[in-house]
C-alpha cells in the first residue's frame, strides 16, 4: 500500500471512475491539460482523451448546467468547480435543477450521475474568496448529497461512492489538508458508504464531531483532553446530507455530552441541525447543554485567520466547559 | 498561443462596430394568401406529414382554448396558450427525429402533443392526478415525458439552455445521430444561462439547435425592454454559432431553417441558432392581463399574421385541404378535450406515500419517519386533510 496525498488519492478515484464506467465525463476550469488548478485532474486528459476530459469556458452556472443535460442522458458527470467560493453562480442549477430533476418528473428524468466536487475551507491565507465552507447551504436542498472526507484514504473511498451514487452528490474538498494529508491508500478500488459516520476514536466523557479539515483540529483537542483526563469519543460525520442520526445519537446516548465543530460561521451553520436533533433524540441523556465551536458570524478574515478559526483550543475550551457544566 | 480571432487587419483611426454592422435577413417562405415566395426553397414535406402538422396545430388550438376557460371556472389552477406560436414549435418539432431530444421553456405543449402525448395525459397533469407522469408535483403545463423524448418543464427561466448543451454532447458521446434542440422566449435569452449555454455549445462541439421564440413580450416586457442589441440572432454570431432568423409565423421557413439545422449540426457537431420571430397572440398566463400594456389594435394586426391560418390556406392551395374541412377536426377535439377533463379531474390525486419518493432513489430514513408522522398526524385530523385521510 503506497502512501500518497489527498490530492493523489482523488486522482486515483477519478482515473478508476473513467476506467470503469465509459460514460463518465471529467470538466470544469482548467481541468484538461493543465490538471486542475490544484493538479487534481492531473493526466486525465491524456490517458482519457480531450473528449472525456475538458477545459470548459469559464462559467460555473454553464458548469453545472452542462452537467445536468449529461446527466439526464444517462451521462457520468463529475464537474469540478474550481473554488467553492465560486459556485454561488451554479447554486439556481444545483439546488433548482440537480436537486428537483427526479422529484419534479416523477422519475421520467433524473441526474443522479452528477458529482460536484468543489475544494472548501480555510487556512490557506487565501481571504474570504478562497477559504469558505458553504455546505449548509446545500443541506437545506432536499435531493442533493453533501460529503465531506477528512484525509487522503477517505477521500477516495467517498469520491468513488459518491460518483456511483444515484444521486446529485456535492463534494467538498478540504483543499488546506490537498498535499498535506498523507496515508496510505490501497492502490485498488474501494467505496466508503455515503450516509455513515465513523467514530474515530472511541471514547466514555464527551461525544466531539466534526468533518472534513476540522477533524485534525478535534483529534488535537482530544488529545489535550485526554491529558486532563477527559476522555472524548471522535466523530467524523463524513456525509452532511443524508446524515448519520443514529451513530451520532448513540454516542451522546453514551457520553452525555457533544461539542460539534465546524468551519463554517456559527449562525444557520449544520452544526445547528445536529444540536436540534440531538436534543430531540437524547433529552434525557443530556449532562450539558450541546456546545457549538464554529466559525465567526463574519465573513471569512484574510489576516485575523488564525483567531477566526475554530481551532484545537477553543474546542479544547468547549470540552472543558461542557465538563464542568 | 494567439488570441483566437476570425482574422488580423488593422485600422489606424478609431472606428467602432454598431447593432447594424452585421445584416440579418429574414427567412421567408410562405406569402399571407398561402403562397410560396418567388423561389423559395420549400422544407422537405409530402401530404401525411402536413396533415399531422396541421392536425397538432388544431388540437393545440383546441386545448388552449378549453383548458384557458378551465381555468377561468376555478376547474385547473394555472394555465399558458401557444396562440400565435403554433408555426415555431410545430414547424421546428417536425423537421426533428423522434429520438432527438426536447427541452423546452413552457410554451411548447404543441411539441409534445406532436411527438405523441395523448390528451388523457395532458389533462392527468393538469389535474395533478394519480396518473399523471409526474405524479402531481407540478403546476399545470409542466409536461415531461421520456418516452417521447421529452424533458419535464422547470419553471426557472434559461435553465435548460447549458443543460441542452449538456444532452447534444451526450447524445455525440454516445454516437448517437441525434441532436438535442432547446426552447426559450428572448426574455430567457437575459439570464445568464443563456450565455453560459451558448457559449459552451461552440466550445465544445455540442449538437443542439437553441431555438428562441422571439414573441415580443417578457409578460409585460416588450423588447425594446429587453435588449438594445440585433435581436437574439447577433448573438449567436457572436458565439462563432451557425445563426438564422425566420418568420416564427411561416410554418415553412420555421420547417426549412431547423431541418437544415439538425442536418449541421449532425455533420459538423456544432450548434445553431435559431431566432423566429412571432408573437404572443395570448396572455403570458391566465393570471396575466395584457390590456395593461399592449393595445388592440396591436393585438388585431398580429391577429392577421395567424400562423396556422397562414398554414391552413398553403394546404388550401396544395389541394390537401378544402376550406370547411377542418371543422370536424375542431369538434371531434372539443368533444375530446371535454369528455378528458371530466375523466381527469375525478381521478384522486395521487397518495401520500408518493410525497417522500423520488427526492432520492431510495427515501432516507429520515424522510420515511418524517412520513409516518405526517400520516398519524392525518389520521387524527382526517377533516382537515381530505384528499389523504382515509387512502390507506
Amino acid at each position: 500500500m503506497a502512501k500518497i496525498n489527498m490530492l493523489q488519492a482523488i486522482n486515483d478515484a477519478l482515473t478508476i471512475a473513467m476506467e470503469t464506467d465509459d460514460k463518465a465525463v471529467i470538466f470544469g476550469e482548467d481541468v484538461g491539460h493543465f490538471g486542475g488548478v490544484f493538479r487534481a485532474t492531473s493526466g486525465l486528459q491524456d490517458k482519457f482523451g480531450r473528449d472525456r476530459c475538458f477545459n470548459t469556458p469559464l462559467t460555473e452556472q454553464g458548469i453545472a448546467g452542462f452537467a445536468n443535460g449529461l446527466a439526464s442522458n444517462g451521462m457520468t458527470a463529475i464537474a469540478e468547480i474550481q473554488f467553492a467560493d465560486y459556485i454561488f453562480p451554479a447554486f439556481d442549477q444545483i439546488v433548482n435543477e440537480s436537486a428537483k430533476f427526479r422529484y419534479r418528473s416523477g422519475n421520467e428524468f433524473e441526474v443522479g450521475g452528477i458529482t460536484y466536487r468543489t475544494p472548501y475551507g480555510g487556512g490557506i491565507a487565501g481571504g474570504h474568496y478562497h477559504s469558505q465552507s458553504p455546505e449548509a447551504y446545500f443541506t437545506q436542498t432536499p435531493g442533493l448529497k453533501v460529503v465531506v472526507p477528512r484525509n487522503a484514504y477517505q477521500a477516495k473511498g467517498l469520491l468513488l461512492a459518491s460518483i456511483r451514487d444515484k444521486n446529485p452528490v456535492v463534494f467538498f474538498e478540504p483543499k488546506r489538508l490537498y498535499r498535506a494529508s498523507v496515508g496510505e491508500v490501497p492502490d485498488e478500488a474501494y467505496e466508503i458508504e455515503l450516509g455513515k459516520a465513523e467514530v474515530v476514536q472511541q471514547g466514555t466523557d464527551i461525544t466531539v464531531l466534526a468533518w472534513g479539515a476540522q477533524m485534525e483540529i478535534v483529534e488535537e483537542a482530544a488529545k489535550m483532553a485526554a491529558k486532563k483526563g477527559i476522555s472524548c469519543e471522535v466523530i467524523d460525520l463524513r456525509t452532511l446530507a443524508p446524515w448519520d442520526v443514529d451513530t451520532v445519537a448513540a454516542s451522546v446516548k453514551k457520553t452525555g455530552r457533544l461539542v460539534i465543530n465546524h468551519e463554517a460561521p456559527l449562525t444557520g451553520g449544520f452544526a445547528g441541525e445536529i444540536a436540534a436533533t440531538i436534543q430531540q433524540e437524547c433529552f434525557l441523556y443530556l449532562e450539558s447543554p450541546i456546545s457549538r465551536v464554529c466559525g465567526l458570524d463574519t465573513p471569512y478574515p484574510l489576516i485575523h485567520e488564525k483567531e477566526y478559526m475554530p481551532d484545537a483550543l477553543k474546542t479544547f475550551e468547549a470540552i472543558k466547559a461542557s465538563m464542568k457544566y | 498561443m494567439s488570441n483566437a480571432t476570425s482574422n488580423t487587419e488593422t485600422v489606424h483611426r478609431v472606428s467602432f462596430l454598431d447593432k447594424d454592422s452585421l445584416s440579418i435577413p429574414i427567412l421567408k417562405i410562405l406569402q399571407a394568401d398561402g403562397t410560396t415566395f418567388e423561389n423559395a426553397v420549400l422544407p422537405v414535406i409530402d401530404q401525411d406529414l402536413a396533415a399531422k402538422i396541421y392536425d397538432t396545430c388544431v388540437f393545440t388550438r383546441v386545448l388552449d382554448e378549453r383548458m384557458l376557460a378551465a381555468q377561468r371556472q376555478g376547474r385547473i389552477s394555472f394555465y399558458m396558450t401557444c396562440t400565435g406560436e403554433e408555426a415555431a414549435v410545430v414547424g421546428s418539432v417536425a423537421a426533428l427525429d423522434q429520438d432527438d431530444v426536447i427541452l423546452a421553456q413552457y410554451r411548447e405543449h404543441a411539441a409534445i402533443r406532436y411527438r405523441g402525448f395523448t390528451t388523457e395525459q395532458f389533462m392527468n397533469q393538469m389535474f395533478s392526478n394519480e396518473k399523471d407522469l409526474g405524479k402531481g408535483r407540478q403546476m399545470p403545463i409542466h409536461y415531461g415525458c421520456e418516452a417521447l423524448n421529452y424533458q419535464t418543464i422547470s419553471s426557472p427561466l434559461a435553465t435548460q439552455i447549458p443543460q441542452a448543451t449538456g444532452v447534444g454532447y451526450s447524445l455525440k458521446m454516445q454516437g448517437k445521430r441525434n441532436v438535442a434542440i432547446c426552447y426559450f422566449g428572448e426574455g430567457a435569452a437575459s439570464e445568464g444561462d443563456f450565455h453560459a449555454g451558448l457559449n459552451m455549445a461552440a466550445v465544445l462541439n455540442s449538437p443542439t439547435i437553441f431555438f428562441c421564440r422571439n414573441n415580443g413580450y417578457a409578460i409585460s416586457t416588450p423588447t425594446n425592454e429587453q435588449f438594445a442589441g440585433n435581436g437574439i440572432a447577433s448573438r449567436g454570431v457572436g458565439y462563432g454559432m451557425h445563426t438564422i432568423r425566420v418568420d416564427g409565423n411561416d410554418m415553412l421557413a420555421v420547417m426549412a431553417a431547423t431541418q437544415q439545422a439538425r442536418a449541421y449540426a449532425l455533420e459538423h457537431n456544432k450548434p445553431v441558432l435559431i431566432e423566429a420571430m412571432t408573437y404572443r397572440l395570448g396572455a403570458h398566463s391566465s393570471s396575466d392581463d395584457p390590456s395593461g400594456y399592449r393595445s388592440k389594435d396591436e393585438e388585431a394586426k398580429w391577429q392577421q399574421h395567424d400562423p396556422v391560418k397562414r398554414f391552413k390556406l398553403w394546404l388550401i392551395n396544395k389541394g390537401w385541404l378544402a376550406e370547411n374541412d377542418d371543422a370536424a377536426l375542431y369538434e371531434k377535439y372539443r368533444e375530446e378535450v371535454l369528455a378528458a377533463v371530466k375523466v381527469a379531474e375525478k381521478l384522486p390525486a395521487p397518495k401520500i406515500d408518493e410525497i417522500i419518493e423520488d427526492v432520492f432513489d431510495e427515501p432516507t430514513p429520515r424522510l420515511k419517519q418524517q412520513l409516518t408522522e405526517l400520516k398519524q398526524h392525518i389520521k387524527k385530523y382526517p377533516d382537515s386533510y381530505p384528499r389523504s385521510a382515509g387512502r390507506d
